[in-house]
């Protein structure tokens, strides 16, 4: 079943074209990694996908509902769509359940109980319920990252986005915050990342898409895709990071 | 040269400086309040609203923060009354303090807020979370750590400015005091006895401000800066 569908986007920064006819679906459950260079509209491609940045053709649906503002409410997006940042973005002078609480009391205006309740059992899932009333600024980067997943999964979205999660963190730390994305998609959890981690594309993901100057050049398994690159680009790229 | 230093002169003033102390204190901690949340407002609409809100709030701005304090309580108090708007003085002196240090006060904030990083909006946004949602739960707290010196310093200026609504007959502490040297011809001994009294205060003000400031960021006291 087709989760998200991307049909023709396109997006330009000024005279700048970022993405040029973006053609994508991913199903319920798949495991989506986007690769390529820096400027080759990956990051941009996925904030699309949120909306944090609005697409100026094309079309993108979500669970059959078009991504846009006439459609589909702020709200509505968040429980289709959580999305977790490069540089974290946890809140500072919230505390760690606070952060995990906030979206679903001011957003969905939950009960506080069940609330609270939900976000243990995500903090749970990422390995951190005993940081629940600790400050960001207490935990180290895997652990804020970790707990930026748990924010996102509190929302109960049906697709979670990453943007290059594991980027700002010391290279021991990456494995932490890869193992609870790998228990996620092992979940069942439909997951496009933009991504540098060659090798967790190579084991955790269904599908690598290989993005090239705004367009998506070459898609596939990554046992395929990695083995045998078909265009000179890709295989000029993964000489490159490999 | 008159007779030597003599606070005993003051004695019989006692009620009237406890009463000019009052409505110092008073003014102060109601228009502290009532700015600093006009602030909040002022620097958000210059921000996110309308462009012609924002035009107009920036000439607020620019108007109040380029004119004495005084000839803006004078307008208030005596120019507005030629409109056929009657205000008292003390109510005219909350007004003028009130406005006063929004205007200062949300131009210090706007620069906090501009320095609250662009992801922790995007990261409301991402949480399905309005503006002004994202204002009152994400940015706010982090914009006033930020600037909270700067706040703490405007607001002990106005403190100190409100001795000019004496000039307005406000019974405050200044106005106590000229009236006290009118009566005893003492103004060495009791304009020394009220600077001392301001300086207080000023002390006062800053640590209660340092104390709030201590409870509400407390988040701070894990970071490393």
């Amino acid at each position: 079943m087709t989760l998200v569908y991307v049909d023709n986007v396109h997006k330009a920064f000024g005279d700048l074209e970022v993405l040029k006819g973006i053609n994508l679906s991913v199903a319920q459950g798949e495991v989506v990694a986007i690769i390529g260079r820096s400027g080759s509209g990956k990051s941009t491609l996925l904030r699309c996908l949120n909306q944090l940045e609005k697409h100026d053709s094309g079309e993108i649906t979500i669970a059959d509902k078009q991504l846009d503002a006439a459609s589909m409410s702020p709200k509505e997006l968040s429980e289709n769509v959580g999305m977790v940042f490069q540089s974290f973005n946890l809140f500072p002078h919230k505390t760690v359940g606070e952060n995990v609480c906030l979206a679903p009391l001011v957003v969905r205006g939950e009960e506080k109980a069940e609330v609270e309740k939900v976000a243990r059992e995500v903090l749970e899932k990422v390995g951190l319920s005993d940081k629940y009333d600790a400050y960001p600024a207490q935990l180290s980067g895997g652990q804020q990252q970790r707990v930026a997943i748990a924010r996102a999964l509190a929302m109960r979205p049906k697709v979670m986005l990453c943007d290059e999660v594991t980027s700002a963190l010391d290279p021991e730390l990456v494995g932490e915050v890869l193992r609870v994305l790998e228990a996620l998609a092992a979940e069942g959890m439909t997951l496009i990342l933009v991504t540098h981690e060659m090798s967790f594309a190579r084991d955790v993901a269904d599908r690598v898409v290989f993005m090239h100057q705004g367009r998506i050049h070459e898609e596939g398994a990554p046992s395929e895709l990695f083995s045998n690159p078909q265009t000179p680009e890709l295989k000029q790229f993964i000489s490159a990071v490999l | 040269m008159g007779p030597a230093l003599d606070f005993l002169t003051l004695l019989p003033y006692v009620s009237e400086l406890l009463k000019g102390l009052t409505t110092t204190v008073v003014l102060t901690v109601v228009t502290t309040l009532t700015g600093l949340a006009l602030a909040v407002a002022v620097a958000y609409l210059r921000i996110n609203a309308q462009p012609w809100v924002r035009w107009g709030l920036g000439g607020y701005v620019e108007v109040t923060r380029n004119t004495p304090f005084i000839v803006q309580l004078f307008f208030i108090f005596f120019g507005l009354p030629g409109l056929g708007i009657k205000i008292d003085a003390i109510t005219a002196a909350f007004i003028a303090m009130t406005l006063n240090l929004a205007a200062y006060s949300a131009e210090i904030l706007r620069a906090g807020i501009s320095a609250t990083a662009k992801g922790q909006l995007e990261a409301g946004r991402a949480l399905g979370m309005t503006t002004l949602q994202s204002y009152r739960h994400i940015v706010l707290v982090p914009a006033f750590a930020r600037v909270y010196p700067a706040l703490i310093s405007q607001s002990i200026i106005v403190m100190l400015g409100s001795a000019v609504v004496s000039q307005i007959s406000v019974f405050d502490l200044t106005y106590a005091a000229n009236f006290i040297q009118s009566r005893n011809f003492r103004s060495f001994e009791v304009y020394l006895l009220i600077t001392l009294v301001y300086l207080l205060l000023a002390f006062g003000m800053r640590r209660s401000f340092m104390l709030v400031g201590k409870r509400v960021f407390a988040y701070q006291q894990g970071e490393q800066r």
